[in-house]
């Protein structure tokens, strides 16, 4: 429900990103998303394209991996995959334990389309 | 092409206000609880119960976020306390920029409680940092003892389950522990309070709570 939110937070980092890289144009945003961040990919696909549709940017596709929750034990330092959100420590029956991955809502990449020259080397790129 | 690295969070706006809201509340000394549940879990009725418990020269502030009407602010309001209600207009949460805005007519050092009570939603809320000392979940006993299972990023995220009215237990299908035993498994070591906003004593365990629970403030800002 609130990937149309999270669409627009995607595209206003893509825009201050594109502020050092004068000329790029944007081709593919990577993302991760923790499955407990309950967002809903095909809802934010759905919201982003819809927010792009007849603008210059129209073919930004977007990339968005899901990541599986995981967490470490404490007590026994067993790393695993929480199943049906059950953090309990399948190793050692412990309940001390930490998430490593499942919580994120981070970009990975963007690609861009620069007019030949490395997007690092254009006159005021940072 | 090229692939650029990008290092920042996709809600790292958000994130930056919750930050500085959460300086803000560190210095002036203000306990911020973040109520969340779904629609008609009894989000205000507890708010209700506990302002009219409060003792009057306890310095607590409501914001109460809803999609549209000021009827939660004009209910909580008849207790004296300084109250303003979100209209979001849509938005199925409360942002940190929407808190910034409104908690700019008030002054932090005349607030020793804020209690914000989210959108009901379980779901987005669960995102968005608001600044806030702790999450408060609420889940009433005419809902599904499995809401843990189905909605664990807030269970996940939240210090504190209030089992909401308690007092229809008898009536209605529903098991207590069960629910309990759902919210641990996704968050062991979750504290939960039973609490009816009807019953005779159905506040006690939920005020001893937040009695604890701003000692603790008290004794931190010091």
């Amino acid at each position: 429900m609130h990937e149309l939110s999270i669409a627009e937070s995607i595209l206003d980092a893509v825009r201050k990103e594109l502020l050092s890289h004068p000329g790029a144009r944007p081709t593919r945003i990577g993302l991760r998303i923790g499955e407990l961040t309950a967002v809903d990919v095909d809802s934010l696909t759905f919201c982003f394209d819809a927010m792009l549709l007849g603008t210059d940017w129209e073919s930004l596709q977007l990339d968005a991996r899901v990541c599986p929750q995981r967490h470490i034990c404490e007590d026994c330092r067993h790393e695993f995959a929480v199943v049906e959100y059950n953090v309990i420590c399948p190793a050692c029956a412990g309940s001390n334990t930490r998430m490593t991955s499942g919580d994120e809502l981070d970009f990975d990449y963007l690609e861009v389309e620069t007019d030949g020259t490395p997007a690092h080397e254009v006159k005021g790129a940072e | 092409m090229e692939r650029l690295p990008m290092k920042s969070k996709v809600l790292n706006e958000n994130q930056i206000i919750a930050e500085s809201l959460r300086e803000r509340y560190r210095k002036h000394g203000v306990l911020c609880l973040n109520l969340i549940s779904s629609p008609g879990s009894g989000k205000t009725a507890l708010l209700e119960r506990t302002l009219a418990s409060l003792d009057p020269g306890t310095r607590v502030s409501i914001l109460t976020g809803d999609i549209q009407t000021d009827n939660d602010a004009r209910r909580l309001a008849q207790y004296g306390f300084p109250v303003q209600q979100i209209t979001t207009g849509g938005t199925c949460h409360l942002d940190g920029r929407m808190i910034e805005k409104h908690l700019a007519a008030w002054n932090l050092d005349e607030i020793d409680l804020l209690f914000i009570e989210n959108v009901g939603n379980l779901v987005c809320p669960s995102s968005y940092d608001l600044g806030e000392a702790s999450k408060i979940v609420l889940l009433s006993v005419t809902e599904g003892e499995d809401k843990p299972l189905k909605y664990p990023s807030i269970f996940f995220k939240s210090d504190l389950f209030v089992l909401t009215k308690v007092d229809l237990l008898p009536y209605v299908p529903f098991n207590a522990e069960t629910a309990e035993a759902n919210a641990r498994l996704v968050h062991p070591g979750m504290e939960i309070v039973r609490a009816s906003s009807t019953a005779e004593g159905g506040m006690d365990a939920w005020l001893a709570w937040l009695k604890q629970r701003m000692a603790r403030e008290l004794v931190g800002a010091q």
